[in-house]
Order: C-alpha cells, then structure tokens, then sequence
C-alpha cells in the first residue's frame, strides 16, 4: 500500500517536472514566435513588457486568465468547454513516452511510436467538437477543414513513422533513438530523408500551422474552430497548439535526428571535447531547430488553398512515401551499411 | 521549362528554398522600428504641425487681418473676424483654427504676406474636452512665444528656397 503510495508521488513528481518547463516552453515559443516573425518583417517584436519584453508571454497568459469567457447563447454548454480541455489533453498525454535523455522518461512503453500516433490523432476531436458545438457557420467551416487535412495527413504521417520503425526494428522510441548510435551520418535523416521531409510537412499540417492553417484562415473563416472561444477556453486551444508544436519537433528531432545523441559521436577529437554536454542539451538544440523551422515557414509561405492541400497530401506525400518504404524495405533486407547492416 | 523539369523542381522544394533563404536574410538583417516614444525620426525644417501666430520683436502681433489664410485655407478651418483697434490699426478680434478640420497643407502659411501664421514641428498634441482642439487667438499666440526660436530658426534655414 505504502510502496503504491510512493510510485504514485514519484510519478506524480515526474509529471510536474516535466509539465512546468513545458508550460513555460509554451510561454516562450510564443514569444519567440512574435520576435521572430517580427524579425523576418524587419521588426523587433514585443519589447517593452520587461527587459527586451521578456515579460511579455507571462502579461498576455495574466491577461488571457483574467479574460471572460463568453459561452454564446446556441453552443452547447458541456461539448463547447469540453473540447479545449480534449484538444489540451492528447498533446500533453503524448509526452508521458518521449524519452528526453537514455534514462529519461516518464514511462517506457514497448510501443511508444504507435502510442504517439494514436494519441496526437485524438487531439483532432478537440477541433471538431469545438466547431460542433460553437453552433457558428465559420467555426463549423474551420472545423470541417481541419478535419479533412488531418485525416489525409495522418497517412503520410503514419507512413513516415512505419518507415522509421523499419529502419530500427522497434517501436519503443528509447530504442529507435539508440539505432541512430554511431555519427552524424548514421542518424536517420540521411537514410530515410524523404520520409524526413515528409514528417515535417506533415507535421505542419497535424498542427494546423501555416502554410496549412486553413482551420483558422482569418482571411475567408475568421478564425475558424476557436472563433467563438474567448479567454482562458481560447487560451487552451493556444497552449495546445503550441505544445503540438513543441512535441512535433521534437519527434522530429528523436526519429530522425538522433535525439539526445551529440553529433560529434564518432569524430575522433570533437567527440570528447563535447563529452560533457548532457544528450538533453543536444535534443533541446534539435527540437528548437525544428521549433525556428516552423516559425520561419510560417513567416515565408503564403496558406495552401483547399484543393492544393488534399492533392498534396494524397497525390505527393502518401506515393512518396510508398515508394520510399519499398526502398527502405529493401535496404533493411539487404543490409545496406553503414545503417541496416547491424543486426 | 519542360514538365519534367518543373516536376523535379517542385519535389526538391527548390522554390520553397529559395523563399526561405530570402526570409532567412531579412532575419538577419538590420530592423528599421523606430521605438516611438524613446526614439524620434529625424524632422524636417519645413514640417507642417501645429499651428502659431508669431510677433515682432517688439511684442506687436504680426497679423493684420487680411484674410488670406481664411481665403486660402481647402478645409474651412480658419475663421477671421477684423476690427480696428484702439490706436486705429486694423487688426483680428477673432482668429480662430479647427484643428480637426485642418489637414496641414501649409497654405495659410504660404499666402500669409506678413509670417504671422505659421505651423510648427510639434505634432504630440490632443484636446481633453470637445473644443479643445480649436484654438483662438490668444492660444495661438502663447504657442508663438513658447516657440519663436525654433520657428525662427527654420525660416531661416528654409529661407534660400522661399
């Protein structure tokens, strides 16, 4: 009774220790996103809440919280302040199997890629119910929308991991990690690049980002899904997408990137010059890569147009990665090195 | 182009490179923001704000009651009345300037045969109440004395020009 008593509280320490920076991650992606975007437009951004407006994520949340949540007169009640807490959840539950270091880990399930893709497509509910239940033409628009896009581009997205699993002969995302062991040129981006670039596209697309943010496309649906969301109800949908973001890139950066693996690994000198630095700093260096990456598309490309999102999706991505399965699938058969040729 | 070529093209991203590439420069780049109210952009000695009515150096008002800017003025804002003073001279006993109808042309300063109204570089103004912001005579006048130097200063710099 008592040792169940002391997993929970250590579990439950673990949770809050992954959460907190999480959160504040959040926070400050979003600042990043504003300094950055600003910047490419030849802006500073936000720079007078706190020194060089380094306040400015914790005034906008304070301000968010404080915010009233208005619940229009035809939305029904439960389903409209459920649906950002469904949106909320799966990106949050995802990170229970991200290993963030070789002995890092909430838990460490055999099937953590499957588990990942299983729960991240649950956070589309969210963005239906809530346009279901704003009872709203735009919000129920956006709603359809984004259901269409990540429906066609779970596909391509779960091809990309079923090529990834091949390559390392393993679901459990601790172990794809390790069997990029070995350099710079044996993580999996080389091998498995196209399903690489894929993944990312893809991963745009899972996230509603531009240049696939046809779900809230200002332009023509207002908002789309959260056009009647205010407040904290609104700032839910926010941190999800966010934390959506944030989980993406750093999938990105474990399955195909090496993780916390240093990229020095096997260069004779620098290897053990950069010995020290902890495999967290590496796999925070490459998911904030990703994280630019995202920001700087977004900042870059104009938003795709309805049809040219489903004819990318389904008549580019999925036959890439098609193909590129098949050639992967040989390349494991045929133990071509320095990759497959372990076993 | 041939279609191979344009197929090829647009599965290696390449354009979408290229566009990165730009907006990764401009990233980079030096920002033009000017943060307002800390810094200023640099003005001009022909800049046309709010308006004055300056005097002689002998603290006689230069105004004579012509009527030109009145005449001149597109949007109306000027309203003059004239009447002799004391000593006989003709002179306003009304001018006033609706600041929310004026759009700063700078013609009553350019008809005015005498540089009694001319239009300042201050432009960090407002008015709490309605009426307000049209300013009589006397207003006129005080913001005259408060800023004779720096009109003077810039007559005569724009001087060779006039």
């Amino acid at each position: 009774m008592l040792d169940a008593l002391l997993t929970l509280i250590i579990v439950l320490l673990k949770i809050v220790a992954l959460l907190v920076p999480l959160m504040v991650a959040v926070a400050y992606l979003t600042f990043a996103e504003r300094k950055i975007i600003g910047f490419i437009q030849g802006r500073m951004g936000p720079l007078h809440v706190g020194p060089r407006g380094w306040l400015q994520p914790i005034a906008d949340a304070v301000k968010l919280i404080f915010k009233e949540i208005i619940i229009p007169s035809g939305a029904n009640r439960f389903l409209f302040l459920l649906a950002p807490m469904l949106a909320m959840g799966p990106s949050i539950a995802a990170w229970a199997v991200m290993p963030l270091g070789e002995n890092l880990y909430i838990t460490d399930i055999n099937a953590g890629l499957l588990y990942v893709l299983a729960v991240t497509s649950l956070s589309v509910y969210g963005i239906i119910i809530a346009g279901w239940a704003s009872n709203s033409k735009y919000a129920f628009l956006g709603a359809l929308r984004s259901a269409a896009q990540v429906v066609s581009y779970e596909i391509a997205m779960g091809f990309a991991l079923v090529g990834v699993l091949l390559a390392a002969g393993s679901m459990n995302l601790r172990e794809i990690v390790l069997a990029q062991q070995g350099s710079l040129l044996h993580w999996f981006w080389l091998p498995l690049l196209p399903l690489f670039v894929v993944y990312f596209i893809s991963g745009l697309a899972e996230t509603n980002r531009a240049p696939f943010d046809l779900a809230e496309g200002e332009s023509e649906i207002v908002a789309g899904f959260h056009v009647e969301y205010s407040g904290m109800s609104f700032g839910v949908f926010f941190l999800a997408e966010y934390a959506n973001m944030i989980l993406i890139s750093m999938l990105t950066a474990l399955m195909f990137l090496g993780g916390w693996l240093s990229p020095f690994q096997g260069i004779p000198l620098l290897e053990s010059l950069f010995g020290w630095v902890p495999g967290l700093v590496w796999l925070l260096l490459k998911t904030s890569f990703f994280l630019l990456l995202f920001l700087w598309v977004r900042a870059t490309f104009p938003r795709y147009r309805y049809d040219q999102l489903m004819r990318l999706g389904w008549k580019i991505l999925i036959p890439i990665t098609i193909v590129w399965l098949l050639v992967v699938g040989a390349a494991v058969v045929g133990g071509l090195g320095p990759w497959f040729d372990r076993v | 182009m041939s279609a191979l070529g344009r197929f090829f093209k647009g599965l290696f991203l390449l354009e979408l490179l290229r566009g990165l590439r730009l907006t990764g420069r401009y990233l980079l780049d030096r920002k033009v923001t000017v943060i307002y109210p800390e810094e200023k952009t640099p003005q001009s000695p022909r800049f046309r704000g709010l308006h004055a009515q300056r005097r002689y150096p002998n603290g006689e008002e230069r105004c004579i009651a012509c009527k030109l800017c009145e005449a001149v003025c597109p949007a109306m804002a000027i309203t003059i009345e004239a009447a002799p003073r004391e000593d006989g001279s003709r002179r306003t006993s009304r001018y006033e300037i609706d600041l929310t109808k004026c759009i700063f042309c700078g013609f009553c300063e350019e008809s005015c045969p005498v540089d009694a109204i001319v239009e300042t570089r201050v432009f960090e103004y407002f008015g709490e109440k309605r009426g307000d912001l049209v300013k009589g005579k006397e207003e006129l006048l005080s913001i005259g004395d408060r800023l004779e130097a720096q009109i003077a200063a810039d007559r005569e710099q724009d001087a060779p020009y006039r």
